[in-house]
């Protein structure tokens, strides 16, 4: 019993040394960062009175001018929308590939998860950057970037959906005698359509504010407009550009989180 | 569940036929295909005017034949990939600072979007800062910033703790509305100010959260802080902007591999360091 | 009809779940299965519509030898095999009337199941059923909003729909309280009666299987070692069954054992044939 005490206790001071060497490491990391980026502190100092000079300088947005980014949002949300449905479409099968309980083998185990790493780990300016060079400028490669983008984080999510699904449900299915493609829509569906619904349209609510940038490497929405006015220091042009964005995300962000609460 | 039963019209008539069709999810069959129709018509709208066709799509992969070639072999001169490494530590310090600035501006709007400890006016204002910081994406506050504050690591490192404000108090804020109020209420009857409380109830019921949301936080911002530099907020993405635009493909080749590289460690510890910490 | 013949199965860990069951089941019998858990009991069920495998032996439903078919025809012979789980097995999501059409699911097409358009008679008899099974008014409701007794209802009401030739049930009632318990062995005997068909019931409670079986299956360790009669269960027999012991006398030689003499122990409801008993209150 005795002994059973002391090991926990040597555990328990090894944790908290691993905490407090943790938190030291970090301290000096930031630390170092701090000298390596060698800011001047003068420098930073000034930094918020320059920022309030350019909130200044924003105000009052030039209301006038919003009639000109209708055209550009409703492209912005057209990149989301068409960007969402194909990475969906493409995002099914590798979720099937990822997940444990139906990928074929190893090999597809691990296709599968090479797709996801990549597709995540790569941001959607960058995609764009390299689709801008395949497919010109324009908003067919800001789409094919946001799709792609979108990939890995749906069938991520869709993968682990489908690793949870109730097998007992497909047998009741498979008992009365129902063909593969019944087994599908009758014991599989149904398990992850809610998921289904809810990550489309959670991640077409993401890609509203991702498409809001793809402009600024000419990958087509607002981001072309917004990019100009900030190159003209058009700042008034900028604040009520910023507002319409605003404006256009929330109103997204709301209708997402509407259907996701409405499908169960 | 809204539902219209196709009622039977008594359980003893054997000879009438009822009839049964899915009940629908939405008030009425109406309201369904209405849903549906504006559904459909948003994505039939959508296509047509980005004039996606199959031809452009097409033409676009000969393209992309190309420009895989030129980015294979990824460059591996020693000079350029000293230049790389330079700017990835650059990257990650930028991270690490963000990261302690962002939080470090977070607090404040955590405590105040607390449902539970925080006034309604203070309430509504940090929610709005949270929303604003939220929906405006990281690369727009980065390329202001650049413009108000010259180019380099400083603008990148405003635009990623902006980020990091609404991200962190959002979900420390909703981590602070969990929290046992008893604990909270014992501290309170001892006759504590208000700043007691908070330091004696609140703070040590949310410290694992704290760190574990930090850790979180830490590698998004390493994820970012590779690509402001497209606009010229320092780090990695300066490199491979400069790249891109003069068409050295092997060279973005090789920065990507290393982003990608650096953003997998990143995630790696982080979830290593989550573990440790719940 | 339904004809097993040296049934037998060994899993691929080298379980060895169930040797050389032979057993025949006619007419509008109710059989219950009793047996030591891991006996085999949920193996033989499973193995006679093929979800899982058998390694030896053939199962017959009246002129199919289910054992000997393709993919394509064991989906057909399912059809007329209707099999209720312990877990109930219900699409969880769906209404209570999709789930007992999807009984009928055999006889339609994929579009028309994609689009739950059923046949208007599939679609009545499901009603019809519905009401047999006390769950009249409920079509609409999803089933992840039922009780467990009233799913149980459900996944009854989705073998029967299939008008099959032969009701297999594992386990109905385990996941249910005694009063539910005895309501479902209840429907389980009428609609063997009503429908003449035979119904196959594993079951735990000896009781319930006394109660409510014309006859009884006892499986010990994969092995079939009682079939009679419910009234001829003894203390013996049942000793036989879950302790393994070794049948009394040279029982085990004679094949005439099993029906041998009836004994005070099992002197409660002795009769079981069904018919005398008041049908489900509607
Ligand atoms: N999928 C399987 N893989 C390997 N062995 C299995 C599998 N299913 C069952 N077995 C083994 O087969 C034997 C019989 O199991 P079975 O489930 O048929 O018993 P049972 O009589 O239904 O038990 P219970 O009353 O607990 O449901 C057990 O020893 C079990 O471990
Ligand atoms: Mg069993």
């Amino acid at each position: 019993m005795a002994g059973a005490t002391r090991e926990w206790s040597r555990f328990d001071a090894r944790e908290r040394l691993f905490r407090i060497g943790g938190a030291l490491v970090a301290v000096a990391v930031v630390v170092a960062s701090w000298e390596w980026l060698d800011m001047s502190l003068q420098y930073v100092t000034t930094a918020p009175a320059q920022v309030g000079d350019l909130l200044g300088r924003m105000y009052p947005p030039d209301w006038g001018y919003l009639p000109n980014a209708v055209g550009p949002l409703a492209e912005t949300i057209q990149i989301a929308v068409v960007g969402t449905i194909a990475a969906v479409a493409m995002a099914a099968p590798v979720a099937y590939i990822t997940a444990e309980n139906t990928t074929p083998n190893r090999a597809t185990y691990a296709l599968g998860k090479l797709i996801v790493t990549v597709s995540r780990s790569v941001h959607t300016i960058v995609w764009a950057l390299l689709f801008v060079v395949m497919f010109g400028p324009g908003a067919l490669a800001g789409t094919v970037a946001t799709a792609v983008r979108s990939i890995g984080f749906l069938a991520k999510l869709l993968g682990e959906e489908i690793e949870e699904i109730n097998f007992g449900q497909v047998e009741g299915i498979r008992a009365v005698g129902a063909s593969p493609a019944q087994l599908l829509i009758y014991g599989i569906v149904p398990q992850i359509k809610p998921a289904l619904v809810g990550l489309t349209v959670y991640r077409w609510d993401i890609n509203v504010r991702a498409a809001t940038i793809l402009g600024f490497v000419g990958a087509g929405g607002i981001g072309v407009q917004l990019f100009e006015a900030i190159d003209s220091f058009a700042w008034r042009t900028v604040s009520a550009l910023l507002f319409a964005i605003l404006a256009v995300v929330l109103v997204s962000e709301g209708i997402s989180a509407y259907a996701r609460r409405k499908v169960r | 569940m809204a539902t219209e039963s196709s009622s039977p019209t008594g359980s003893a008539g054997a000879a009438d036929r009822r009839t049964w069709q899915r009940p629908t999810a939405f008030r009425s069959r109406r309201v369904k295909w209405l849903v549906y129709g504006i559904v459909l018509a948003v994505i039939a709208w959508s296509v047509t005017s980005l004039r996606i066709t199959p031809g452009r799509f097409l033409s676009g992969f000969g393209y992309g034949y190309e420009l895989i070639n030129s980015m294979l072999p990824p460059e591996t001169g020693q000079e350029n990939l000293l230049r790389l490494a330079d700017r990835m530590v650059e990257t990650i310090a930028m991270a690490m600072v963000a990261t302690v600035a962002g939080i470090g501006m977070s607090l404040p709007v955590a405590f105040g979007a607390a449902e539970n400890i925080s006034p309604r006016p203070t309430y509504y204002l940090s929610r709005g800062i949270i929303s604003v910081s939220r929906a405006i994406d990281g690369l727009i506050v980065a390329i202001v910033a650049v413009i108000a504050l010259g180019f380099g690591p400083l603008a990148g490192i405003v635009a990623i703790s902006f980020k990091t404000i609404g991200f962190f108090s959002k979900l420390f804020a909703e981590d602070l509305e969990d929290i046992d109020m008893g604990g909270v209420e014992a501290v309170e009857a001892t006759g504590a100010s208000r700043f007691q409380t908070l330091v004696y109830g609140v703070v040590p019921q949310v410290v694992p959260r704290f760190a574990g949301l930090a850790v979180y936080r830490w590698d998004i911002n390493i994820r970012s802080s590779t690509i402001v530099g497209i606009v010229g907020a320092g780090g990695v993405g300066v490199l491979l902007q400069r790249a891109y635009s003069r068409y050295e493909y092997d060279y973005v080749a090789a920065i990507l591999v290393a982003i990608i590289a650096v953003v997998l460690v990143a995630e790696f510890v982080s979830a290593v360091v989550r573990r440790r910490v719940q | 009809m339904l004809e097993t013949e040296k049934l037998g199965k060994t899993y691929p860990t080298g379980d060895e779940a169930l040797r050389d069951v032979s057993v025949r089941i006619d007419g509008r019998e109710v059989v219950a299965m009793i047996g030591p858990s891991g006996a085999g009991k949920s193996t033989f069920v499973r193995c006679i519509n093929r979800l899982v495998e058998p390694t030896t032996g053939s199962v017959r439903l009246d002129d199919t030898e289910l054992t000997a078919l393709d993919d394509d025809e064991l989906r057909d012979a399912r059809r007329n095999i209707g099999m209720v789980f312990q877990e109930y097995n219900l699409v969880e999501r769906l209404t209570v009337m999709e789930n007992v059409l999807s009984g009928r699911l055999g006889y339609v097409s994929n579009w028309a199941a994609l689009r739950r358009n059923f046949p208007p008679e599939d679609v009545e008899r499901a009603y019809e059923l519905l009401d047999l099974v006390g769950l009249d008014d409920m079509e609409n409701k999803r089933v992840d909003e039922l009780s467990g007794g009233q799913r149980q209802r459900v996944g009854i009401a989705r073998a029967v729909v299939q008008e099959p030739k032969i009701l297999l049930a594992d386990e109905p009632t385990s996941s249910l309280d005694p009063e539910t318990s005895r309501d479902v062995m209840e429907l389980l005997t009428d609609i063997a009666e009503d429908r003449d068909v035979p119904v196959l019931i594993n079951i735990h409670e000896v009781d319930l299987a006394e109660a409510y079986a014309d006859r009884i299956l006892g499986l010990h360790a994969g092995e079939l070692v009682f079939d009679g009669p419910a009234s001829d269960l003894t203390e013996e027999s049942k000793g036989v069954i879950y302790r393994g012991e070794e049948p009394p006398e040279s029982a085990a030689t004679d094949p005439d054992w099993l029906s041998g003499a009836s004994d005070e122990s099992s002197s409660r409801n002795g009769s079981n044939a069904g018919s005398d008993r008041v049908p489900a209150e509607d």
